[in-house]
């Protein structure tokens, strides 16, 4: 499976509300190749959630098997995937999660302070982040003095930091108005198109959804439909 | 290895003092729950200390082959009057003592308490009636003056000799030498100043006294027959216990005791008597401490209280910590190390707050009978409880935060 970054075979979670069971993926299996910008649809209760915690590696799946950079993540223990949270993927959030009361910079270093690697200088590597998507200038701005624009770009940048083999985007411009929206696509399409950053995003709206080069739709656990631009 | 460790562990304490930092106020007053259970340990401590030194101090500076006879037994059981109340001691007792070889000086006593005046002034204060050896017996000199001598103790004579403390207080900077005060408005004649002795912790001053020949305390201020104890110098500190025999003996003989019956008079040493005293103000320093050292707990609940409201706050902040690479221990350690910081800055200002409290306690004239040492130990004492109290009040809010899972925390509302 060579360029593939992502193989997912039959992969199966289920969940145990109290006695019922509930099977939010029903055997997904899908690759997703190295630089691709793919975009995961569906409606709520479709299991788009839990494939991307699972791609996320913040949860294991019940069964079937997960690669991540040809590494078989689906049996790693919990501090295993914290590493790899740490040095393969970037999260960026609908509600942005940066720490308040903190300068932009700060937010930006936060992964670098559970990384092993001695990337060189800390500030150095989280103010070349934030230049990739246009904040140096503010990185000793507070949280609270950014716009939400302002302040998901912080997230990308914090997402970058790492060096990530993937960023995964959790209905990324779900708390933007359409202008900022725009920006922030517009920053994962070229970090996408000229950085070749693999990046996964999960939306519900179709216009968001029209970025990516990839759409898959999800539907009772299972994709259902796959659709390229 | 050693050195990412401590990179590691330098930056988990960065991320902890930004975490306290973002909440100055909230971590200040958590903090000072630590502060003021170190502070109190400190003081409550530095007090019982200077009282245990402060006794020392005296037992020191009378010497250490002191001995004191007292009638009645120690064993007998029942009617037991106490120091004085006995009147089976008599003062040829005290000088048939002289005879036993081991013994250098003795000095009868009858003591008690008495207002005396000179001019307006007045004091109350306590009487000690001596013999004339007593600045000898008690190790203590004349500064000013003379001690009255055997011929005006054989006449009763109205003569004194004052402590430095009331010759303060009646005759603040004037020369007491030759003038008449009154005790129990009899006068009497001072002919010296006793050397000042200073405080002793907890016991009032040794220097508030004054001492009259112990014919005229019996005759003229009690009108008793019989003495209140006997103070006994041995020769050597070496010969206390052949001086003891020798008393018990001479005693036994003089008021007929029969062999094997219990004798009516006992005779105590003077480093029994330390002892017992150390011991009493070492079981005063560990109840201080105590009382002090729950209030040091209490706040050692209090920074569990602010942990756990803190990693509830914070739950959403956890799950992004998770998502981008802490593992649980991360989490564990930042959240115990932030407990630890608190109640390590807590126990260090209420360091600086204790030996403060008890350095003003010297100072207020209220305490002014406290002598208060801070020992080195008592700092240490109370800094290592602090830093403990922060690892064990921190660690259940800490693992709380590790086990939470990233993505609930995440989704935290």
């Amino acid at each position: 499976m060579p360029g593939n970054v992502i193989e997912l075979r039959d992969l199966v979670k289920t969940y145990h509300v109290g006695e019922t069971e509930v099977r939010a993926l029903r055997g997904v299996s899908y690759a997703i190749g190295n630089g691709d910008f793919l975009a995961i649809m569906g409606p709520s209760g479709s299991g788009k959630s839990s494939l991307m915690n699972i791609l996320g590696c913040l949860d294991r799946p019940t069964s079937g098997e997960y690669f991540l950079d040809g590494e078989e993540v689906s049996t790693f223990d919990k501090n295993k995937l914290a590493r790899i949270r740490n040095t393969k993927i970037g999260f960026v959030f609908q509600s942005f999660n940066l720490l308040s009361r903190t300068t932009a910079l700060e937010n930006t270093e936060l992964p670098l302070l559970y990384s092993t690697m001695n990337g060189g200088d800390m500030t150095e590597r989280a103010l070349a982040a934030l230049a990739a998507v246009g904040l140096k200038d503010r990185a000793h701005h507070k949280t609270n003095q950014l716009s939400g624009g302002e302040q998901q770009r912080v997230a990308i940048a914090r997402a970058l930091l790492n060096n990530p083999t993937l960023i995964l985007a959790d209905e990324p411009t779900g708390n933007l108005d359409s202008t900022t929206s725009s920006e922030v696509m517009n920053i994962f399409k070229s970090l996408n198109e000229e950085k070749g950053m693999t990046i996964i995003m999960v939306t519900h709206e179709p216009d968001i959804a029209a970025w990516a080069g990839k759409r898959i739709y999800l539907k009772d656990g299972l994709i259902v439909r796959e659709e390229k631009s | 290895m050693i050195k990412r460790s401590i990179k590691h562990g330098l930056q988990t304490l960065r991320i902890a003092n930004r975490a306290l930092g973002r909440n100055k106020m909230r971590s200040f007053l958590t903090a000072l729950g630590i502060i003021i259970g170190v502070g109190a340990v400190i003081a409550m401590v530095s007090i019982g200390e200077g009282a245990k030194r402060g006794i020392e101090d005296r037992f020191a500076s009378m010497g250490t082959n002191l001995l004191f006879v007292s009638p009645g037994s120690q064993n007998q059981r029942g009617v037991h009057g106490g120091w004085g109340s006995m009147t089976t001691l008599k003062e040829d007792d005290a000088y048939a003592l002289l005879e036993c070889p081991a013994v250098q000086y003795i000095s009868p006593s009858v003591s008690a308490r008495a207002q005396t005046v000179y001019g307006n002034k007045n004091w109350n204060t306590s009487i000690s009636g001596t013999g004339e050896r007593y600045p000898e017996v008690r190790n203590w000199e004349v500064e000013l003056g003379t001690y009255f001598d055997e011929a005006l103790v054989k006449s009763a004579a109205k003569v004194c000799v004052l402590g430095a403390d009331v010759k303060t207080n009646l005759f603040e900077d004037e020369d007491p030498i030759g003038k008449v005060i009154r005790i129990k408005k009899i006068p009497f004649k001072v002919l010296g100043v006793l050397k000042k002795r200073g405080e002793s912790g907890g016991f009032g001053s040794r220097d508030d006294m004054i001492t009259i020949p112990y014919t005229t305390a019996m005759r003229r201020l009690q009108g008793i027959d019989y003495i209140q104890s006997v103070d006994v110098r041995a020769v050597s500190a070496e010969s206390m216990a052949e001086a003891v025999a020798q008393i018990q003996e001479v005693l036994r003989n003089r008021h007929r005791i029969a062999p094997g019956a219990e004798d009516d008079f006992t005779v105590r040493n003077m480093s029994e008597i330390a002892e017992t005293a150390a011991e009493a103000t070492q079981m005063m320093t560990v109840l201080l401490g105590s009382i002090a050292g729950i209030s040091l707990l209490v706040g050692g609940i209090g920074i569990m209280n602010i942990m756990l409201v803190s990693v509830t706050e914070r739950i959403r902040e956890i799950g992004l910590r998770m998502a981008v690479g802490a593992r649980e221990v991360d989490i564990l350690l930042q959240f115990l190390t932030e407990a630890i910081v608190l109640s390590l800055m807590g126990g260090l200002i209420g360091i600086a707050f204790g030996i403060g409290a008890s350095k003003l306690i010297k100072k207020i004239k209220m305490f002014s009978a406290f002598k208060t040492v801070v020992s080195a130990d008592s700092v240490m004492l109370a800094f290592f409880f602090a830093a403990a109290i922060g690892i064990f009040f921190g660690f259940y809010p800490a693992r709380k935060a590790s086990r939470l899972d990233p993505i609930e925390a995440l989704r935290y509302e």
